[in-house]
């Protein structure tokens, strides 16, 4: 399954979108104009830019506090998004999820944790409910390659293989958890082999190469649309600017680094499509300057908007507010 | 509306009345599913049958047994409910629920708050619970006080088999998660439990026995050692009134309030260890507001700081009973 032209201009554009938009949250961040956490998703953007030609709205999708690509990915609102993130009320969570809470369910964003690892048992319930409800909608989740280490990655697994649920197990593996490289804490080469364990297709592809990221995922969804069950996709890709925004890089070998930003994924896509005669230089010089204007656009209306009051504080733990 | 009759009752254990409510939820709305260790039929229908013919009726779809893994549970659980079900997750002992509270804890009682109201959790976690059965100490605690301090949770701890059945209603169609509490030593007692649809509001406490020297606040099983307890003090004149608190999120505090405001004394039971238990919480809610019409300090009487233990001597020394009830009343009292 090759991706056609749309599917690919598709894929630059939403990779462009998360480039340019990590690009102004470190600007503005370094310049000191905006103060949040913030995990760069720099250097992953292929993954949740073939996911976002393949999935449908109604499709659902959970992710981690490192999910900024895929809540752009699966098409969260920007202005929302940046609002969120700066702790406005007119964010998608009213301010009260932050940069590691994103939630929209209009775009089938339903879930981002910060508890490493957790998102996948949370991913089966989903699952489970387009089974129950006797939908083809599809999950996926996405986690790092840390996250592979945690038992609720084990309980998930053997869980979506034995009700054969329709889930992407979506592991980014940026070989990094926080400061601990791959092989001082994972004992494994490859994350995809853990999948052997459950009996399910268990696959590792360049994560940072479109067509091959495109033609996995696709047949990872296709596979979970026919309810023939889950599978563990493993995309190598690497993060640029470390771990949390501040991060020293020290343990990053500065070699292992420039050389990754030297493939950076996304300039080197656009040399690709042109190369190969998907589009001309108009057609993609006129993606970027959309892009930045959208996020012109939502900056803009993240900065102007307003704080939520501190009358807000009690509403939404539960349905009703309790005495 | 009904008419003013009685409803009809029958005599069930709360076994048997958690068992309907379940039952009589899932034939109303197939939205609601259960998941959780050998639940289905062909695994026996429960370790304490609680689930027992459901899969029969309503299908091993919906009644759904799953591998030994908690977290997996509640994962899954949250999930079906934020995309519509109204899930239910047995935790086969409370205990267990250590291993699955992130989940729990994390996320279904902040996937509200954190997605400000776009996402709910509504599910209910049952979980078997409680000393007597001489379980040892994994698997007999009461942890109600953990989740009572994890705002975005509702916890509801039945003492009858009516209420089980009423409350556990409430919380399977709850817009929040709720982790429903039963304790294994009350499932087999029977009592009359109304036939057909019965709903018991939470955060609506009963008085179970009317008193004017002391306000007795109990939840769970303990209610009817509370109750027991003040047959005795009435024969040395000593009238309890006896409140049966049902949910402590929400709680009724005030019922708490205006029974105390009127006894002036107040003792918290329940089963949990005393030490941060919510006997704690309750004691200092009641200080807070009544400090100046209270004739003593409100007292509490919980189990023995200590892991549950085997042997049934210590077992029996670890939990509150009725002696303990009355001497801790007739302190309360004479103070
Ligand atoms: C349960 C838990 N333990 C520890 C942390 C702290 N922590 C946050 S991210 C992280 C590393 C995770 O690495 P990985 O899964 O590879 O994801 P990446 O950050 O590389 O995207 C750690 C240890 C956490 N958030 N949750
Ligand atoms: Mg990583």
């Amino acid at each position: 399954m090759t991706p056609d032209r749309v599917a690919l201009l598709g894929m630059f554009e939403t990779a462009t979108k998360i480039k340019q938009c990590d690009e102004r949250f470190r600007l503005l961040l370094a310049s000191g104009q905006i103060v949040c956490t913030y995990y760069s998703p720099r250097g992953q953007e292929i993954i949740p830019s073939a996911f976002s030609v393949l999935l449908r709205p109604d499709d659902y999708m959970v992710t981690t506090y490192r999910g900024l690509h895929d809540h752009i990915g699966k098409g969260v609102d920007l202005r929302g998004l940046w609002a969120e993130f700066l702790g406005k009320r007119s964010g998608t969570c009213k301010g009260k999820g932050g940069p590691m809470h994103v939630t929209d369910p209009t775009s089938g964003l339903m879930v981002t944790t910060g508890i490493v690892g957790s998102g996948l048992p949370i991913a089966n319930g989903f699952g489970l409910a387009a089974k129950l409800a006797g939908t083809d909608q599809v999950t996926v989740v996405n986690f790092g390659d840390g996250a592979s280490n945690i038992g609720a990655f084990h309980e998930a697994l053997n869980l979506a293989a034995v009700w054969k649920l329709p889930v992407i197990f979506m592991c980014q593996n940026n070989r990094y958890a926080e400061h601990t490289k791959l092989a001082d804490g994972t004992s494994v080469e490859r994350i995809a082999m853990r999948a052997a364990a459950y009996g399910i297709p268990g696959v590792t592809v360049d994560g940072n190469d479109p067509i091959a990221m495109y033609e996995a995922a696709a047949t990872a969804v296709r596979r979970a649309r026919s309810g023939e069950g889950p599978t563990l996709l493993e995309g190598i890709t690497y993060r640029f600017f470390g771990h949390i925004m501040g991060d020293d890089m020290k343990y990053q070998p500065a070699e292992e680094r420039q050389a990754a930003m030297d493939a950076d994924p996304v300039p080197a896509f656009r040399v690709w499509l042109l190369a190969e005669g998907v589009a001309e230089e108009v057609d993609l010089a006129e993606i970027e300057q959309r892009c930045d204007a959208a996020i012109d656009d939502a900056v803009a209306y993240a900065l102007a908007a307003e704080l939520p009051s501190p009358d807000e504080l009690e509403d939404d733990v539960y349905a009703e507010n309790l005495a | 509306m009904s008419t003013a009759t009685e409803p009809q009752t029958v005599m069930l254990p709360m076994v048997a009345a958690i068992n309907r409510a379940i039952d009589e939820a899932m034939t109303k709305d197939p939205r609601v599913i259960v998941l959780g260790e050998d639940v289905a039929d062909s695994e026996g229908g429960g370790v304490y049958k609680a689930t027992m013919g459901l899969s029969t009726t309503h299908g091993t779809d919906r009644v759904r047994s799953t591998p030994i893994s908690e977290q997996a549970i509640v994962g899954a659980a949250i999930g079906a409910a934020i995309a519509g079900f109204r899930p239910i997750a047995e935790i086969m002992m409370f205990d267990f629920i250590a291993v699955a509270m992130d989940q729990v804890c994390n996320h279904a009682a902040k996937l509200r708050y954190m997605s400000g109201s776009q996402t709910a959790v509504p599910i209910t976690i049952r979980c078997s619970a409680g000393a007597g059965m001489q379980f040892g100490a994994q698997h007999s605690d009461m942890l109600e006080a953990w989740l009572c301090h994890v705002p975005g949770l509702k916890v509801v701890i039945p003492s009858n088999p009516a209420d089980a059945k009423g409350l556990l209603t409430s919380c399977i169609f709850d817009e929040d998660p709720c982790v429903f509490v039963e304790q294994t030593m009350s499932y087999f007692l029977p009592g009359p439990v109304p036939v057909g649809e019965h709903v018991v509001p939470l955060g609506q406490a009963a008085v179970r026995r009317e008193g004017t020297d002391l306000t007795i606040v109990s939840y769970g099983r303990q209610v009817n050692d509370c109750l027991r307890a003040s047959d005795a003090l009435a024969q040395d004149g000593i009238e309890a009134e006896v409140l049966d608190l049902r949910s402590l999120v929400p709680l009724d505090l005030d019922r708490v309030l205006t029974s105390v405001a009127k006894t002036r004394r107040a003792l918290v039971v329940h089963e949990a260890v005393t030490r941060c238990g919510f006997g704690a919480e309750l004691s200092a809610q009641i200080t807070e507001h009544l400090f100046d019409s209270l004739a003593g300090p409100v007292a509490r009487l919980g189990a023995k700081n200590v892991p549950v233990p085997y042997s049934m001597p210590l077992e029996r020394a670890y939990l509150p009973g009725r002696a303990e009830i009355v001497d801790a009343a007739r302190r309360v009292v004479e103070h």
